[in-house]
């Protein structure tokens, strides 16, 4: 919550920053010009038009439309040009530019500023030229999206004029898709309609298909055939795009899930050691990457935009150290009783988690997300969000790191010797409670990085590590240990299974059906997918 | 037959438990309601539902410690089978409200009729009746405990696998029990109850009769377990514990061995949760918190595995601890909870009961040699079970 206020925050002082020079190089539509419509005849009105139009003042629009309507009157007391509108015997007036209130006036104070069709026509195309034409793109995109929306067949010309200038293309989508809808409205010959409706069709997004809808109804009958169709195709083409999407989502739950187990299948899977604690390390590392932040920002201010990933190494080492410290202290004596570990460790994450709440409060603390996360783009049909997709490079890359360290470097050679057979790994020279020291460091510290990426998704609070944990040993004990594919297919199956779940069954249910899900099939491999090859019978 | 159970069940240590937990079921109703005010042997009344639920969760931990301490198995779900036999009382309790709930509806629980329920569902038929909610109390963790083990044991799902699946079962269910549409009552849970068998249920009366109740079950509950562990299946269950592969090979069902001892347990834990939701008033989805299960393991832990009294005397003393420690500094409860798990498991791997039996050199808990313990990591394979090393150690 916190985080993205602070996103939004920092969205709106962007967006002031760009909009006040955009704003300054327009000049500003005065009163004067506003008056000089309500004088002389037609030629100085339409030159007065000209006028306006010229300052690419936004508020001139409403008063050209005003104007086109009939409700822009001149006061006969000071000649001022005012908005005004029916009022009980009178008029409410309002000023056309800043749209304060001018009181009433009687029928006999105000003369109506006269137009003829000449001029309406002059105003259609003043405001089109204001609007479509515009040199501003937030402009352009708002005035052909009321455009599509109203579906004015009075507007299909200077729609066309528009579209043909037009060069951005999702502003041209728009206008297609009005231009489309216009044709559909007005009596134009059969072919012309046919041919909107497959522009329509072949846009296959959620607008398209709402046109299309609508227009299921009003158009000929030879033509439904046609829309129908249409409508098929665009189903069709969203729903692909919503697996898709729902693949994205998955893949992006299932590498949070990944960097939360990874380090938990180290541990599991060399030392058969169940470290309940875990997640109070994946915590550790989020708040050593708060630290590392505050740390920055107080004395090496520029390197702010580097925090996070300072807080990489620095996230990684110390909790790899916390790591450490715990299986040399505690964990080392208890090895060989699994439970008891299990236990030990449960205990442990209990007075880490109070010790954070003690010395850090139990609010949560802000991390500042760095630019290159925010925002999303499409892709196709696709939204992607920034720091999901960051989120998912991360894990794939810590995946390869690991295995790298397992199985190119001495260490991890080590590591697989003890896992095979802890008592020949020792008498072949190994020292085992080294490899085991390392192994915990190991697995800890990587539980630190998961902490810094979920700093960029989630809330640094005492209770982070909580809400992974469960999920994490889901994963772990899905997946089977010694084999860190296991832990790699258990996450990205679990994470995408949930969110193939989640629109059928809602969230909780889908987590449900998960659980369920996993506790059978460890009926049926007691010992994960990748299990261990090993003799039959347990020792 | 089974009087020679129930004699064989009476041995001395058990005799006396009961005897102790028969006296306080007399002594503290005595105490509270006919003593008066003024004497020093008074109690005052919050004190008893107070040590009524503490008696409740010590009759859990014993549950716990008859599949652990006995069996070898750790489950860490064990609060599920509490909260279901807590649930089933709370929907008796709901339906002895009767129109006196703030809707006034005569046959819905308030929750319904603000969840828009038109009828009562199909599930909580029945439970206007006293003897049916006892018998779903029963019925509901036994039969779930029935379908989670034969599926687990037969597949031979065992140590830490099991657990976390014990776990995730739990978790499931609070998930579950969470949820509006289930017709519990959502995150707010089953309260406001008025009556239990036509006694109102806040007088103070009825507390000591509950009160009394809770001692009454927790004592046959040990004379239940004592009567398990002493007979020949008991001595299996120790074979099971301590050399699972070994006593399969003998020619023992482990697997019905198992499931016995964890059907009973969960038989247990469910009467446990029916006794504490009147005395506490509530009962909502966070008693299914997997990290409930987990502080029930070290009230077995801390008073002493495969003892029957250890369990009874770790629930006491922790939650006792808890409350005084929760009221006086709350900030360090968490310090002192989880310093006990370390310490216990480092220090006191057979509790406070065992290192007494230790100390006064009586006969000690079942089986305590773990050769292995020494070598630091002696495991061949990365997943042991404790097959080797074993829980009473």
């Amino acid at each position: 919550m916190a985080t993205r206020l602070l996103r939004l925050t920092v969205l709106l002082i962007a967006s002031l920053l760009v909009a006040v020079p955009v704003a300054m190089a327009q000049s500003q539509a005065t009163p004067a010009l506003v008056d000089a419509l309500g004088q002389g005849g037609f030629p100085q009105r339409e030159a007065a038009v000209a006028a306006l139009v010229a300052t690419t003042d936004q508020r001139v629009v409403p008063i050209l439309e005003a104007l086109s309507d009939g409700d822009l009157y001149t006061r006969k007391s000071d000649g001022k040009v005012v908005l005004a509108a029916k009022a009980g015997g009178g008029f409410a007036l309002t000023d056309p530019l800043d749209q304060s209130g001018l009181g009433t006036a009687s029928p006999s104070d105000i003369d109506k500023v006269k137009i003829n069709n000449g001029l309406r026509g002059k105003l259609r195309t003043a405001i089109g030229q204001m609007t479509l034409l515009s040199t501003d793109r937030a402009v352009r995109l708002s005035a052909a999206q009321s455009v599509l929306k109203a579906a004015d067949p009075s507007t299909l010309k200077l729609l066309q004029a528009a579209l043909a200038a037009e060069n951005d293309p999702q502003l041209k989508n728009v206008m297609e898709l009005a231009e489309a809808v216009i044709v559909l409205k007005t009596d134009s010959p059969l072919a012309a309609k046919r041919a909107a409706i497959q522009t329509v069709a072949g846009h296959g997004d959620r607008d398209a298909l709402t046109v299309l809808t609508a227009a299921l109804a009003t158009v000929p009958v030879e033509l439904k055939p046609d829309v129908q169709a249409g409508i098929d195709g665009i189903n069709n083409q969203l729903q692909l795009w919503g697996l898709a999407q729902n693949l994205v989502y998955g893949l992006s739950l299932g590498s949070v899930l990944l960097l939360a187990a990874i380090g938990l299948a180290i541990t599991f899977g060399v030392m058969g050691v169940i470290n309940m604690a875990h997640g109070e390390m994946v915590m550790l590392g989020a708040y050593a990457t708060f630290v590392v932040q505050q740390l920055i920002q107080g004395y090496l201010p520029d390197l702010s935009d580097w925090s996070l990933m300072i807080s990489i190494p620095a996230a990684f080492l110390f909790t790899g150290l916390v790591g450490i410290v715990i299986e040399r202290s505690i964990i080392r004596w208890l090895y060989g009783r699994p439970l008891e570990t299990l236990l030990a460790t449960w205990g442990l994450s209990l007075i880490l988690q109070q010790a954070v709440r003690s010395f850090f409060g139990p609010t949560n603390r802000p991390v500042l997300i760095p630019d290159w996360m925010t925002g999303q783009f499409s892709l196709g049909g696709l939204d992607i969000t920034w720091n999901r997709l960051w989120i998912v490079v991360f894990a794939i890359l810590v995946f390869a790191a690991l295995q790298l360290v397992l199985n190119r470097t001495p260490l991890g050679l080590q590591m697989r010797a003890v896992t095979q057979n802890r008592r020949m790994a020792s008498s072949m020279g190994i020292r085992t409670p080294f490899v085991d020291a390392m192994t915990f460091g190991l697995g800890s510290g990587v539980a630190g990085l998961a902490g810094v990426a979920l700093t960029q998704i989630d809330n640094v609070s005492p209770n982070l590590g909580q809400g992974y944990i469960i999920d994490s040993f889901m994963v772990v004990v899905f997946g089977g240990v010694g084999n860190l594919w296991g832990t790699l297919i258990g996450a990205l199956s679990i994470g995408v299974a949930n969110k193939f779940l989640e629109p059928y069954v809602g969230a909780v249910l889908g987590k449900i059906i998960i659980l369920v899900l996993i506790i059978l099939f460890i009926q049926r491999r007691p010992r994960g997918m990748f299990a261990l090859k090993g003799r039959a019978v347990e020792q | 037959m089974i009087t020679a159970m129930i004699l064989r069940a009476l041995d001395t240590r058990a005799v006396w438990v009961v005897s102790i937990l028969l006296l306080v079921a007399l002594a503290v109703p005595f105490a509270n309601l006919a003593l008066p005010v003024s004497s020093p042997l008074h109690i005052p009344d919050y004190v008893v539902p107070l040590f009524g639920k503490y008696l409740t969760y010590a009759m859990l931990a014993l549950a716990l410690d008859l599949v652990w301490g006995y069996c070898g198995i750790l489950s860490l779900g064990h609060s599920a089978f509490f909260a279901l036999g807590g649930y089933a009382m709370g929907m008796y309790l709901m339906r002895q409200i009767g129109s006196r709930g703030v809707y006034g509806n005569p046959v819905l629980p308030d929750f319904m009729v603000f969840l828009n329920y038109k009828d009562l569902p199909w599930f909580w038929y029945g439970f206007d009746n006293f003897w049916f909610a006892c018998l779903i109390v029963v019925l509901v963790p036994g039969l779930l405990a029935f379908i989670f083990g034969f599926l687990a044991f037969r597949s031979r799902v065992t140590g830490v696998y099991l657990s976390i699946i014990t776990q995730a079962l739990t978790y499931a269910l609070l998930l579950a029990f969470f949820r509006n549409d289930l017709g519990f009552g959502g995150n707010n849970g089953l309260t406001d109850f008025k009556d239990i068998l036509g006694f109102n249920i806040q007088s103070v009366t009825t507390r000591a009769a509950l009160f009394a109740a809770s001692a009454i079950a927790l004592g046959l509950a040990v004379l239940v377990c004592s009567a398990i562990v002493n007979s020949k299946l008991g001595k299996v269950m120790v074979a099971v514990r301590d050399a699972e592969s070994r006593t399969r090979f003998l020619g023992y069902r482990v697997d019905n061995v198992k499931l016995f001892a964890f059907v009973v347990s969960a038989i247990i834990a469910g009467v446990a949760g029916a006794l504490y939701v009147p005395q506490v008033g509530i009962i909502n989805p966070s008693e299914f918190a997997p990290e409930n299960s987990i502080e029930i393991v070290i009230w077995t832990a801390v008073g002493g595995r495969a003892t029957l009294v250890g369990p009874i005397v770790g629930g006491l003393l922790l939650n006792f601890g808890k409350t005084m420690f929760t009221s006086i500094w709350p900030d360090y409860w968490l310090y002192a909870l989880g310093g006990v798990f370390v310490f216990v498991t480092l220090f006191l791997p057979k509790g406070i009961v065992g290192a007494i039996r230790g100390v006064f050199g009586k006969k000690p808990a079942p089986r305590a040699d773990n050769t292995q313990a020494e070598d630091g990591g002696q495991t061949d394979a990365p997943l042991v079970t404790d097959a080797h090393p074993d829980p009473a150690e």
